[in-house]
C-alpha cells in the first residue's frame, strides 16, 4: 500500500533535491521509459509528457509532510524545489526498495537541464516514429523552444547512453 | 467530395443537456453508425458512480455526442470567419471530438490500473486499425485517420485544434461536468456554457477567453472543484472502485495459479496474460464484465465470490480517514497482522485509497510550464492567466486538498462468532 508514493520518495532520496516541477515530471517519465517501475500515466501536453497523477502524488506527499516544497521567485515566475524530509525518510523504512540502477539513472538525469530533459522526453514519447518524423514533431510541436539539430542528436546519444546503463545493470 | 458531403436533411438527437445534437455532415453520421462507436453505449461514463448516485447510468456514447455538439457550436457559430481560425480544420475537430473516448473499456479506470492499460492507445488503435471507424475516416483522405488520432493524442501540429478537445477549458470537460451533474442529480456542476462559448476566441496556439467572460469561467472552475469532491471523489464510489479492482486482481491471480473456474474468464484471458489484442478488447464491455461478476458470486473461491457478491449487491467496504503519517503507518502494519490473524486476507480487504488514484484533475495555473493555463484576453490585447485576475480561482488553485481513506469490510469485523478478540482489537485500532 502506498507503494507508488514510496517509489517517488525513493527517487527524491536518490538525488537529494530536484529543482523544478517540470524537471521532476520529465525525470520520472524518462525513468519510466527506461523500464523502471513507475506506473503514473503520462499524456502529451504543451510542454511535453506530463502526469497529473504524479503531480497529485507529489501534493499528497507534501501535504503529509514527507516532501518539502520550497517556492522561490525566479525572474518573472516561481520555481519549486523538492526534497525528502526526515519524516519522509522514516516513512521509506516501511518499504524494501532497493533500486541501485534507478539511482544511477536519476542522478544522471538530475544533472541535465529541464530544457534538455523536455527534449529527451519528447523524443522518447515519439519513439515509435522514424528519426526524421521525430525531428519533424520536435521542430513543429516545440517550435518555441528552438531546439537545434545538434541538440536533437545530443538527446539521441544521451538516450542511447541511458539505455546502455539500464541494460548493462539489469 | 465525402469531406464536404452533407446529409439531405439534418439529423437531430434529443439530448437532455444540450437539448439537441445536430448532424449535417455525412462523415459524422457514418461514424456514429460504426460498431466501435455504438459500443460506447455499453460503457458508463462514470463507472461505479451509479452505486452512489443511482441516476448516473449515462454512457460514453451520450457524452461523446455532447462533446461533438459543443465543438460544432464553437466552430460553426463562434469561430467561423475569425482570424486565426482555419476553416479547413472544421471536420477534423468534429471527428476528434466525437471519437475522443473511443478506446475506453468497461469500468475504464479499474481495468487500466489492474492491467496496466491505456485507453488512449486503444483509441489510436481503433482509429488507425482495421475497423469500421477507420474505413469511414479513410474515405475523407488517406492521412485523415492519422490526423484525427494526433488531435486526440494532443500531438497534432495545430495546437488550437487540440485545445478545443483537450485543455483546461475544453469541450470534453464542459460536457462531462454538465452531463454528470444532470444525471447524478446534484445541484453543483452547473455553469453558463452558452456564455463561455460566446466569449471564446481562437488564437494561434489555444482558445482564450475574453476578459468580460471571466465570471462565467469562474463559475466553471467552481463547478469543476465541487464536482470533484462531491461526485467524482465520493467515498462510496471509491469503495465500489476498490472492490472492483480487487475482483480483477483476484480473478487474475486465480487464473494464473491454474484455478479451475466454474465460469472460466474467457473474455479476460488476454488481459490476464498481458497481451490483449484490439479484437478482444472491443468485445469487452460492461454487460460482459457484469455477467462474469454475476456468475462468480457462486465460485468456490471464497474471496472472489464474496467480492463479487459485494459489488453486485452493493455491500461495499466502509472507510475511515487515513493520513499516512509514520504513526498511522505503524498502525497499518499492525492492522495487516491482525487481519491475517482474524483470517481476513489484507491484500483484498484492507485497502488505502488516495486522491491521486483517481483520474480527475484540478485547475492548474501553469506555473513552471506544467500545463497550459486558461488565458484571459484583456481589452488591450494582452493575455493574462486566469488566477492572476480572479481571486476566486486563485483561492482554489493554491494549496490543494488531498485525501486518503482506509477501506475494510465492516460486516466481517462485526461478526464476532469467530476470532472475537482479534476483531475487537481491529475495530479499536480503526476507530480510536
Amino acid at each position: 500500500m502506498l507503494f507508488e508514493h514510496a517509489k517517488i520518495m525513493k527517487a527524491l532520496a536518490a538525488v537529494g533535491e530536484i529543482v523544478g516541477r517540470k524537471k521532476l515530471q520529465k525525470m520520472i517519465y524518462i525513468a519510466k521509459k527506461m523500464k523502471f517501475p513507475f506506473y503514473e500515466k503520462f499524456d502529451f501536453h504543451f510542454y511535453g509528457p506530463y502526469s497529473e497523477e504524479l503531480t497529485l502524488r507529489i501534493e499528497e506527499l507534501c501535504n503529509v509532510g514527507f516532501l518539502q516544497e520550497m517556492k522561490e521567485k525566479k525572474g518573472g515566475y516561481y520555481q519549486y524545489r523538492y526534497a525528502l524530509t526526515e519524516a519522509g525518510e522514516q516513512f521509506l523504512t516501511h518499504y524494501h526498495l532497493d533500486m541501485p540502477d534507478l539511482d544511477v539513472c536519476l542522478r544522471s538525469l538530475n544533472e541535465q537541464s529541464a530544457r534538455f530533459l523536455e527534449l529527451v522526453s519528447t523524443i522518447l514519447y515519439f519513439e515509435d516514429l522514424s528519426k526524421d518524423e521525430v525531428k519533424e514533431k520536435v521542430f513543429t510541436l516545440k517550435s518555441k523552444q528552438r531546439y537545434t539539430e545538434e541538440e536533437v542528436e545530443e538527446a539521441y546519444r544521451y538516450i542511447e547512453q541511458l539505455r546502455e546503463q539500464a541494460y548493462i545493470k539489469s | 467530395m465525402y469531406l464536404n458531403e452533407k446529409l439531405s436533411e439534418e439529423k437531430v438527437f434529443k439530448d437532455p443537456v444540450h437539448r439537441y445534437v445536430h448532424v449535417r455532415d455525412k462523415v459524422i453520421w457514418d461514424l456514429i453508425g460504426t460498431k466501435e462507436f455504438q459500443r460506447l453505449r455499453r460503457i458508463k461514463q462514470l463507472g461505479t458512480t451509479y452505486l452512489t448516485f443511482h441516476g448516473a447510468e449515462h454512457s460514453r456514447f451520450n457524452h461523446s455526442l455532447g462533446v461533438y455538439e459543443i465543438v460544432r457550436r464553437i466552430v460553426d457559430d463562434v469561430f467561423a470567419g475569425r482570424p486565426d481560425w482555419d476553416e479547413n480544420e472544421r471536420l477534423l475537430c468534429l471527428c476528434a471530438a466525437l471519437l475522443h473516448d473511443l478506446g475506453h473499456g468497461p469500468f475504464s479506470h479499474s481495468f487500466e490500473k489492474v492491467f496496466r492499460l491505456d485507453h488512449e492507445q486503444f483509441t489510436r488503435a481503433i482509429i488507425l486499425g482495421d475497423t469500421e471507424v477507420n474505413a469511414v475516416l479513410r474515405r475523407v483522405s488517406l492521412n485523415f485517420p492519422k490526423k484525427v488520432a494526433e488531435v486526440i493524442a494532443k500531438t497534432y501540429e495545430n495546437k488550437l485544434v487540440v485545445s478545443l478537445i483537450s485543455s483546461q477549458i475544453d469541450a470534453d470537460r464542459m460536457d462531462y461536468l454538465l452531463r454528470d451533474a444532470y444525471y447524478t442529480g446534484v445541484s453543483y456542476g452547473h455553469f453558463d456554457m452558452e456564455r463561455i462559448l460566446r466569449v471564446m476566441r481562437p488564437r494561434e496556439e489555444q482558445v482564450v477567453i475574453k476578459r468580460s467572460g471571466m465570471h462565467a469561467v469562474e463559475d466553471y472552475i467552481m463547478s469543476r472543484y465541487q464536482m470533484y469532491w462531491q461526485v467524482y471523489f465520493h467515498p462510496v464510489t471509491r469503495s465500489a472502485e476498490v472492490i472492483l479492482t480487487k475482483i480483477l486482481h483476484r480473478a487474475k491471480h486465480l487464473y494464473l495459479a491454474g484455478y479451475t473456474f466454474q465460469t472460466p474468464p474467457v473474455h479476460f484471458q488476454s488481459l490476464f496474460h498481458g497481451n490483449v489484442q484490439l479484437e478482444d478488447y472491443l468485445k469487452l464491455d460492461e454487460a460482459v464484465t457484469l455477467y462474469y461478476f454475476q456468475q462468480w458470486q457462486d465460485e468456490r473461491d471464497s474471496i472472489l465470490s464474496d467480492l463479487c457478491r459485494r459489488f453486485m449487491n452493493r455491500n461495499l467496504f466502509k472507510y475511515v480517514e487515513f493520513q499516512p503519517t509514520n504513526e498511522e503507518m505503524k498502525k497499518l502494519v499492525e492492522l495487516t497482522t491482525l487481519f491475517k490473524k482474524a483470517g481476513i486476507d489484507p491484500d483484498y480487504y484492507l485497502v488505502v485509497d488516495s486522491s491521486s488514484d483517481l483520474p480527475y484533475d484540478f485547475y492548474r495555473p501553469g506555473e513552471e510550464e506544467e500545463r497550459l493555463p486558461i488565458y484571459l484576453l484583456m481589452p488591450n490585447g494582452e493575455l493574462r492567466e486566469l488566477s492572476r485576475e480572479s481571486t476566486i480561482v486563485d483561492a482554489i488553485s493554491g494549496k490543494r486538498r488531498t485525501d486518503h481513506k482506509l477501506y475494510f469490510p465492516q460486516d466481517f469485523l462485526d461478526d464476532l462468532s469467530t476470532k472475537r478478540n482479534v476483531k475487537k482489537k481491529i475495530k479499536q485500532l480503526l476507530y480510536e
